[in-house]
């Protein structure tokens, strides 16, 4: 292989854990009920316009976007809307949800259910962006900022680089992959509506070097493309990160602060292009979605398509039940993901995995005194100094903080993965962000 | 079902800990002691001991009756200290001395700052230096090194190789009336010279930081800008004089040096964040060592070089950050 291409500074290699790698991905049957959140997107809320009592079809509108940065939702099912109220959703925090009770499963009539790959592109960039805005499409890398947003670059940028994210670097993860076997071409012709959209002429497909298969399979499919390539990567974390994803693939640095566009990039992760296929050429709205459900202890580790506000518990009773010393149960990968308080939470568009842990494994050890061996520096994907930042927010000096850059912080764990001391640098890091963020918001009210 | 635990992410951690560095650091420093015990025999052996077993014994009594805090003796970081300062001693220190030796490295090199972690200097220099200060005849009088096949006690004593020249010179003889009795550079490698019982064999200290470096324990810019700072300093002056500066192999082998620039100037604790800071902190030491070897009153300066710029770390820290992602000039992006 020679050299692969990987970004530069920092970065660590956990144990991978793919359990659930090569497994074709299962279609889980429709709950009796789900319970659709309205904050399911990066930005503001959604606002429902549906109410109790109403029936709903598959695919309908049940919410309007709640302003620019926001996205539309559409019923996962059909059925009739048995209440609207506050549920707690996987933050841990109540908020507004839309529940459905679910009668048999008719769809809308203009959602085109069939498999037939459809090539033929005949839409303007305005009509494919509009299609996107409707059907509420969102990042589904996990960071569910509302893709309809990202292909319409403030005005004065433009992008030159579409840049499809199948690194899929969180341990244990394996939606993304599965998706490249199965849905190739579709996301192929995702990437080109993208393209479209974006005006770009060159969109490079970026996976990680553990998916061979996926490799291959994608760089045959992109080759009969013009302007196409698939790009393997060195297996390493934080990969999936945009701008470390960005400096892997085109050497480019996003500035700090600054948005990928700003160096002519624009990303977005393989699960969110098939979505772009899904609604653009079948008129599908984004209601179901690709879900990792692993563990160790699970006897059945599953990819599988579920519809949007499903409870966890149903994809776990589908991959083997509840095992018995389940400690910690995680949104997501182990890395970036969020432990959840209970399995009634549902499937929302960013849910991207379902990782159960071993009770030993979820505690956190013991914290240690710092002992300077600047390991977390040596790690940190944006060169950062952890152990100094984590300092000055406990001790509350967050101005000094924000000059030490504590708001580039992506949140990515590293440091504290591989701090010797287990000190919870990020614990620390949050909170560092959040008080700096008021900070900042507070002086550009003056 | 049962309660579920919360916390933030990540949900991960590496199987890296505190003791497993500082148990790596003992690993490492095994070659040596064992050189040390081979040529200077049960004496420093015994030195070993006490010192460790002390360093122990005061970090526990400290923290259980002083500070009354949490008792952190397991984390391994006190036996690295002992290990250290018995390997800056000579073999024949009296006993009682390396217990006084232990008591100032914990109690005030380490304790007196706030324990692991928050100590400016190094424990075992700190020690080593008020050693030196308070019993200069017991700290630099140098046993002869003996296999331990041939004699096990061992009485006689003789100078270092730079003390030897240091000497030499000051009383008026040239380098080539003193080159040839002093041990061949063969010898040096090995650790058949006097010295502090850590500090004479380099082949095995070098052993030691393969070993940290490939566990990644240590870093390779401080070793590497120290050594080549003190090869350059001396290579520049023997150039200009043979006959009145030793060769820069000579400068590299003996005294403590390489026992300074792999086990000394590295601890983490005391030493740099960031690779620039730690590049800079390397060649203050090795500068520092060459002054003080060339023209100070001691024969050797390692021990003051790594103190002195243990002290200027804090500032250091503050010039060098580490390269952060992003800061591109508005020129580059286009
Ligand atoms: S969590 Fe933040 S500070 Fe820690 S390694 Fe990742 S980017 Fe750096
Ligand atoms: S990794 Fe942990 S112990 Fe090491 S410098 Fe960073 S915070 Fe301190």
């Amino acid at each position: 292989m020679g050299l692969l291409k990987t970004f530069v500074l920092g970065g660590i290699h956990p144990p991978e854990n793919k359990l659930s790698a090569g497994q074709p991905v299962r279609t889980l049957k429709v709950p009796d009920q789900v319970v659709v959140p309205m904050g399911q997107n990066l930005g503001a809320p959604s606002k429902p316009v549906v109410k109790r009592g109403d029936k709903v079809k598959t695919g309908q509108l049940i919410a309007e976007a709640g302003g620019f940065i926001s996205a539309r939702i559409h019923s996962p099912v059909s059925g009739t809307v048995f209440k609207i109220d506050q549920v707690m959703d996987m933050s841990g925090y109540r908020r507004t949800a839309v529940i459905i009770k679910v009668d048999g499963d008719e769809w809308m009539e203009d959602i085109d259910r069939s498999d037939t790959l459809v090539t033929e592109i005949n839409f303007s960039p305005e009509e494919i962006i509009e299609k996107v805005k409707d059907a509420g499409i969102v990042g589904m890398g996990g960071a569910t900022f509302p893709t309809h947003v990202k292909l319409m670059p403030p005005p004065g940028k433009s992008a030159d680089y579409l840049l499809i994210n199948g690194v899929e670097c969180e341990p244990y993860l394996t939606a993304d992959h599965q998706l490249m076997l199965e849905k190739g071409a579709e996301i192929i012709v995702g990437t080109r509506l993208l393209m479209k959209a974006l005006k770009v002429k060159k969109a490079v497909i970026g996976i990680e070097n553990n998916k061979p298969d996926a490799i291959r399979q994608m760089t045959e499919l992109a080759a009969k493309e013009e302007g196409i390539t698939v790009q393997p990567l060195k297996v390493k974390y934080p990969q999936g990160g945009e701008k470390q994803l960005i400096k892997a693939v085109t050497g480019r640095e996003v500035p700090s602060g600054k948005l990928p566009v700003e160096v002519g990039c624009v990303v977005q992760n393989v699960g969110t292009t098939f979505a772009v296929y899904e609604a653009v050429m079948k008129n599908k709205p984004l209601i179901e979605r690709v879900v990792t459900v692993t563990g160790k202890a699970l006897s059945n580790p599953s990819n599988l398509k579920v519809r949007i506000g499903t409870p966890i518990k149903f994809l776990v009773e589908e991959a083997g039940g509840l095992p018995e010393d389940t400690g910690k149960v995680i949104g997501g990968g182990p890395m970036m993901g969020k432990a959840l308080a209970t399995l009634d939470v549902p499937v929302v568009k960013g849910t991207s995995g379902v990782l159960l842990m071993r009770e030993a494994e979820s505690h956190r050890l013991p914290e240690s005194p710092c002992i300077r061996c600047s390991k977390c520096t040596q790690v940190c994907p944006m060169g950062l100094e952890p152990f100094l930042l984590s300092r000055l927010s406990r001790m509350g000096r967050f101005e000094d903080a924000e000059k030490e850059k504590v708001m580039d912080c992506i949140e990515c764990g590293s440091c504290q993965y591989t701090c010797p001391a287990h000190i919870p640098l990020l614990d620390y890091l949050r909170l560092g962000k959040n008080k700096v963020g008021a900070l900042i918001r507070a002086r550009s009210k003056k | 079902m049962n309660m579920l635990t919360i916390s933030g992410s990540p949900h991960l951690h590496s199987d890296n800990s505190t003791r497993k560095i500082m148990f790596g650091v003992v690993v490492a420093l095994l070659p040596a002691m064992l050189v040390a015990v081979y040529y200077f025999g049960l004496g420093a052996l015994e030195v070993i001991v006490l010192s460790v077993f002390f360093s122990v014994f005061f970090e526990w009594l400290i923290q259980k009756y002083l500070i009354k805090g949490p008792l952190t003796i397991t984390d391994g970081s006190a036996v690295v200290t002992g290990i250290l300062l018995a390997f800056n001693v000579p073999s024949n220190l009296p006993w009682w001395m390396v217990i006084i030796g232990a008591l100032v490295a914990i109690g005030i090199g380490k304790m007196s700052f706030g324990g692991l972690g928050k100590n400016i200097f190094n424990p075992a220099l700190v020690s080593r230096v008020f050693l030196l200060v308070s019993f200069p005849v017991a700290m630099t009088s140098w046993p002869k090194p003996h296999p331990i096949t041939k004699v096990l006690v061992d009485t006689v004593t003789g100078p270092t190789p730079l003390g030897y020249i240091k000497e030499g010179l000051g009383a008026g003889k040239t380098l080539s009336e003193l080159i040839p009795h002093l041990p061949s550079y063969a010898q040096q490698l090995m650790g058949q010279m006097g010295g502090s019982l850590g500090e004479v064999s380099a082949l095995a200290i070098l052993l030691g930081g393969i070993y940290m470096l490939w566990k990644k324990i240590i870093t390779w810019e401080i070793p590497v800008s120290m050594l080549l700072t003190v090869f350059v300093f001396s290579g520049i002056l023997w150039l200009i004089n043979p006959q009145h500066y030793m060769d820069p192999v000579f400068n590299l082998l003996t005294g403590g040096v390489m026992l300074g620039a792999v086990f000394m100037a590295t601890d983490m604790v005391t030493s740099p964040m960031t690779r620039g800071g730690q590049l800079l902190f390397g060649f203050g030491i090795g500068l520092i060592t060459m002054l003080i070897r060339v023209w100070g009153a001691y024969p050797e300066g390692v021990s003051f070089a790594i103190l002195l710029m243990n002290s200027v770390v804090p500032l250091i820290n503050r010039g060098f950050k580490p390269r952060r992602f992003g800061k591109v000039k508005a020129a580059t992006v286009k």
